[in-house]
């Protein structure tokens, strides 16, 4: 019989054992009948169970059917303490998800390789630079001229990709069509040969897709914006969108899995880097990533050494037009490191941006998931106890101490396998959640989460281990039972106490370092949220314009108009771009001629009134008038006139700065206006310049713009109800102008804090359970001792002890725990927070504020969990424990 | 495991052997033919036969198959399989060189 048949059997066990009881029983029969005496034929087989036993091995797998035997046992062991159970398996389900929803998160942002050929032998080039404060800055956005010269300095030796950042533009499929959004990236002709992709439909972009500047439309696709815009409609080949100023031709559809090369963002267009004509040549525009892919044999080393060499000689030579620049900041230009990065996950920001956030949450999944190992180990301990006579029969007749291990082990297998199964399914559902809350909703994180091979093989591995921790240590505690101890009743009862007082350290240390870093983060959120802006966001919104053709200032300020006559408007304004979208201009300033400083100051284009709608502060001087089109007008901010005028009223005096062709700017100060936050919330506030939006252009005329936002105050406190009221306004003001994206300032500020948000969050969501959990573990330990010590409590109480002492004998091995899972705790924190510094903000981990808040909360909760035992013991009648005992 | 009975190792070789002789014997048989066969010098006991039976069994030496008797009964039968004439085969010489060794000694002590 083959290995099958005796797995097989391994199911069939009682009609196994049937089948050779008939066997033996034919063959008594046929003794019989042969005349041998019954009884001694009988005799002859000895003990017929021995012999059953015996063949039942050969014709079986003996350690399979006696997992099977005990798998069944500990399946009527949980079914017995029904609420036990469940409790246990929801909150390891609890820790199994968190634990592999932050898995799932990790493995698709940092982990998980590209599906390209050879990821392995992708690098992506990147730059580092110490900057003032000694703080190393990174970079890696490259300009055109430099990677050509690169090209042509690693020859064959590599092949060098230029791969833009992605960008969610606007396009439109028909001439009079509406506005969509699209995330397009400008790639090279040779990215996807070079990548090994294969097209689903169509072609894809080849080498000589990317040759002439501007003048080869050609766009490929990807698998998911094809099925989610076209419903894979095979047509959809040469059919053409309008973007920017370009008519663009599909021409395929890329691989299937092919996302781009940014975890977080899934790239729907992907068109030659030709089609950035304005930047080919220009050699100071910084727009996309070189990726390298090294020929065979090559040393990457090799090829970083010629590109530094090469970058070295290109940008000492691109300094030489720096004319606006600070003589200190040229000595030895370029100070910048070149790298080449392993970027076989590809690379994107928001993998620096969530790389210690995500490990923060995941340490703090493994925690919740351990507070909930070692409640269902005091659990299993406390059950062991009750079934020490059990276990002391099973040694007594002949298990061995492996086969109880298993029994024990097998019960928590069980735990472990229904947690792994609800745990997933929580899994599923949290880390596409938690994916949707990383950016602001207008632009929320893509990111491919398959549930594959990986994912089920951590799943596995970690129910294994929730099994063996959960399980072993009291499974190896009942296995030691001495048998004739246990039966007499004598067993020591201190030594499972033990154990289970050593866990209730553990976990409240565990649950003080959540609990410590979860109000670090919601602190640093609340200090982030509070920050002072400096105008106010409310009822505000961002109409982010485009004008098609490029229109005059003239135009703009009739839509403006326009919109002022809405219902339900408050003001209306004119900017470059809104106030902390990120978007920034800056120029070095310099003060009657004197050479330029190398504190960078803020530009930005607003019209009159900007000041007022946005309600920010004017201190000195006047705001632009309508008729103002002098391009050397300027509204500074106190920062400005404490950077350059000692802190004096700058109104009335001038500044200049000098121009890329070298020649120099004049700027008359026609007003002082209040700080505010320019670009990012976490920046210390830096000068900042306000020139007119329909300042002439440097020959005296007017330029006309193509992009710009109306900053609109509504009278409503919902700002987003007006917003396609105002969208179709604008439109009808002017045929040109298309409103490409509306937020309101609210969302724009809380862009800011989206990281910190989430957090917050989910560190506050882990605090709880932690704290419930640990909670309940306490609780069940104090109970367990106050039962297992009723006799004891009773006679003391018969004795005369007073409630107090009763409480006290009850509480203060538990107390002493607590005591010292707390303090480990403290340590515990001290350290995490020196890994989460940058993720905190104005918020020092050793103010003890810090520091009390959390052992308050536990010390309450411990209070709370013991309230109940605590009182049962009190409560215990001396009588009744004395009669029944 | 069984434990070693009289025939010292030689069990599976007599079952084989009888097997191989007479096809579709039952337990019972098997011991009887044993018996008789040696002259009533070997006698197997049940509780070493069994086992023997199951374990060649489950090496694929021989199989089984169970019939229904005129009385209603079942009983089953055991057959040699290719593999436990090969088995047989190489059991046998081995006895053989065994047992002449054991004469060998006994010859020349």
């Amino acid at each position: 019989m083959s290995l099958w048949s005796r797995v097989v059997n391994v199911y069939r066990g009682d009609r196994l054992s049937r089948e050779i009881d008939e066997e033996l029983q034919s063959h008594i029969e046929e003794a019989i009948a042969q005349g041998r005496d019954p009884a001694e034929a009988r005799r002859a087989f000895g003990a017929a169970l021995r012999l059953r036993e015996e063949s039942r091995d050969f014709r079986l797998i003996p350690w399979l059917d006696s997992l099977r035997a005990d798998a069944i046992f500990g399946w009527r062991q949980l079914k017995k303490n029904k609420v036990a159970s469940a409790a246990a398996i929801l909150s390891l389900a609890l820790g199994i998800g968190a634990c592999t929803g932050a898995f799932r998160l990790i493995d698709a942002l940092l982990l998980r390789p590209l599906p390209i050929s050879q990821p392995e032998r992708l690098y992506v080039v990147s730059f580092a630079e110490t900057d003032r404060d000694g703080k190393l800055e990174k970079f890696d956005s490259c300009s055109y001229p430099m990677f050509g010269e690169w090209r042509k300095v690693v020859g064959t030796q590599a092949e060098l990709l230029a791969i833009s950042y992605t960008e969610r533009t606007d396009l439109t499929y028909a001439a009079d069509g509406e506005m969509e959004k699209a995330v397009r990236q400008f790639v090279s002709g040779s990215m996807f040969s070079s990548f090994g992709l294969q097209p689903a439909l169509g072609r894809l972009l080849v080498p000589s897709d990317d040759l002439t500047p501007g003048k080869q439309p050609y766009a490929v696709i990807s698998y998911g914006y094809w099925t989610r815009r076209f419903g894979q409609d095979p047509r959809v080949i040469g059919r053409s969108f309008r973007m920017g100023n370009d008519l663009y031709k599909i021409v395929g559809v890329s691989e299937k899995g092919f996302t781009g090369v940014e975890p977080g963002t899934v790239t729907d267009i992907f068109v030659p880097t030709m089609m950035v004509a304005g930047s080919i040549g220009n050699s100071n525009s910084f727009w996309f990533r070189t990726f390298v892919r090294p020929g065979l044999g090559v040393a990457p080393e090799t090829l970083r050494s010629k590109l530094y060499a090469s970058y070295r000689a290109f940008e000492q030579e691109r300094a030489k037009g720096f004319t606006n620049f600070p003589r200190s900041l040229l000595e030895g230009y370029p100070r910048t490191t070149l790298s080449l990065q392993p970027a076989a996950s590809g690379i994107s920001s928001m993998q620096g941006d969530y790389c210690v956030s995500l490990a923060v949450l995941a340490v703090m999944a493994a925690l919740l998931l351990l507070i909930a190992c070692a409640n269902v180990a005091n659990l299993m301990a406390g059950q062991a106890a009750a079934r020490t006579r059990e276990m002391a029969l099973r040694v007594s007749i002949g298990a061995g101490r492996g086969r109880l291990v298993q029994l024990v082990l097998l019960e928590s297998a069980w735990l472990a396998f229904l947690a792994a199964v609800i745990g997933s399914a929580f899994a599923w559902w949290s880390a596409p959640l938690i994916v949707n809350m990383i950016n602001p909703p207008d632009n929320p994180a893509r990111l491919a989460l398959p549930a594959d091979w990986r994912v089920v093989t951590f799943g596995f591995a970690l129910s294994i281990c929730v099994m063996l921790l959960s399980g072993l240590a009291p499974a190896l505690r009942a296995s030691s039972v001495h048998p004739a101890g246990a039966l007499k009743g004598g067993a020591d009862p201190r030594a499972r106490r033990r154990l289970m007082h050593a866990l209730i350290a553990v976990q409240t240390a565990f649950c003080f370092l959540v609990l410590f870093v979860s109000i670090l983060f919601v602190a640093t959120f609340d200090r982030l949220a509070n920050q002072r802006v400096g105008f106010v966001a409310q009822r505000l919104l961002s109409l982010e314009t485009f004008a098609q053709p490029a229109q005059s200032a003239t135009y703009w300020n009739q839509v403006a108009d326009h919109l002022r006559t809405v219902p339900g408007v408050e003001s209306v304004a004119l900017a470059g771009w809104p106030l902390m979208s990120g978007t920034m201009s800056n120029n070095f300033v310099s003060i009657n001629g004197a050479p330029p400083t190398d504190t960078l100051a803020f530009f930005l284009r607003v019209s009159p009134g900007w000041i007022n709608t946005m309600k920010i502060p004017l201190i000195a001087g006047r705001d632009f008038l309508p008729s103002e089109t002098d391009p050397g007008l300027a509204i500074v901010n106190q920062s400005f006139a404490k950077q350059y005028f000692g802190g004096e009223n700058p109104v009335g005096k001038s500044f200049e700065i000098v121009g890329a062709a070298g020649h120099w700017t004049y700027f008359a100060i026609l007003g002082l206006a209040g700080d505010v936050i320019y670009r990012d919330l976490r920046e210390p506030i830096l000068p900042q310049v306000y020139v007119p939006f329909a300042s002439l252009g440097a020959r005296g005329v007017a330029e006309p713009r193509n992009w710009a936002t109306f900053m609109v105050r509504t009278s409503s406190s919902d700002p987003l109800a007006m917003a396609s009221t105002l969208s179709s306004e604008v439109s009808r003001a002017r045929s040109e102008f298309r409103v490409s994206n509306v937020r309101t300032q609210i969302e724009i500020d809380q862009s800011h804090t989206v990281r910190e948000r989430l957090l917050a969050r989910l560190a506050f969501f882990f605090t709880l359970v932690s704290l419930l959990l640990a909670g309940v573990g306490l609780y069940g330990v104090l109970d367990y001792s106050v039962l297992q010590r009723r006799k004891e409590i009773g006679i003391r109480m018969a004795l005369g002890a007073l409630a107090g002492e009763v409480t006290w004998r009850v509480i203060t091995d538990v107390c002493s725990m607590v005591l010292i899972g707390a303090g480990a705790g403290v340590v515990l924190g001290f350290i995490a927070a020196r890994y989460i510094r940058a993720l905190l903000y104005q918020v020092r981990p050793t103010d003890p504020a810090m520091l009390a808040l959390p052992s308050l909360i536990i010390f309450a909760v411990s209070v709370l969990a013991s309230l109940v035992p605590v009182i049962r013991a009190v409560r215990t009648d001396p009588a009744t424990v004395v009669r029944t005992e | 495991m069984p434990k070693p009975d009289s025939l010292q190792g030689s069990l599976d070789l007599l079952v084989l052997k009888i097997l191989s002789r007479q096809p579709r014997l039952h337990g019972y048989a098997i011991m009887t033919a044993i018996q008789a066969r040696s002259g009533e010098v070997l006698r197997v006991e049940e509780g070493s036969l069994y086992p023997a039976l199951h374990r060649m069994e489950e090496a694929g030496w021989i199989r089984a198959e169970w019939i229904t008797k005129d009385n209603g009964r079942r009983s089953r039968l055991y057959e040699v399989t290719p593999e436990g004439k090969k088995q047989l085969a190489t059991e046998e010489s081995r006895w053989l060189a065994v047992t002449a060794a054991v004469n060998r000694v006994l010859r020349t002590v």
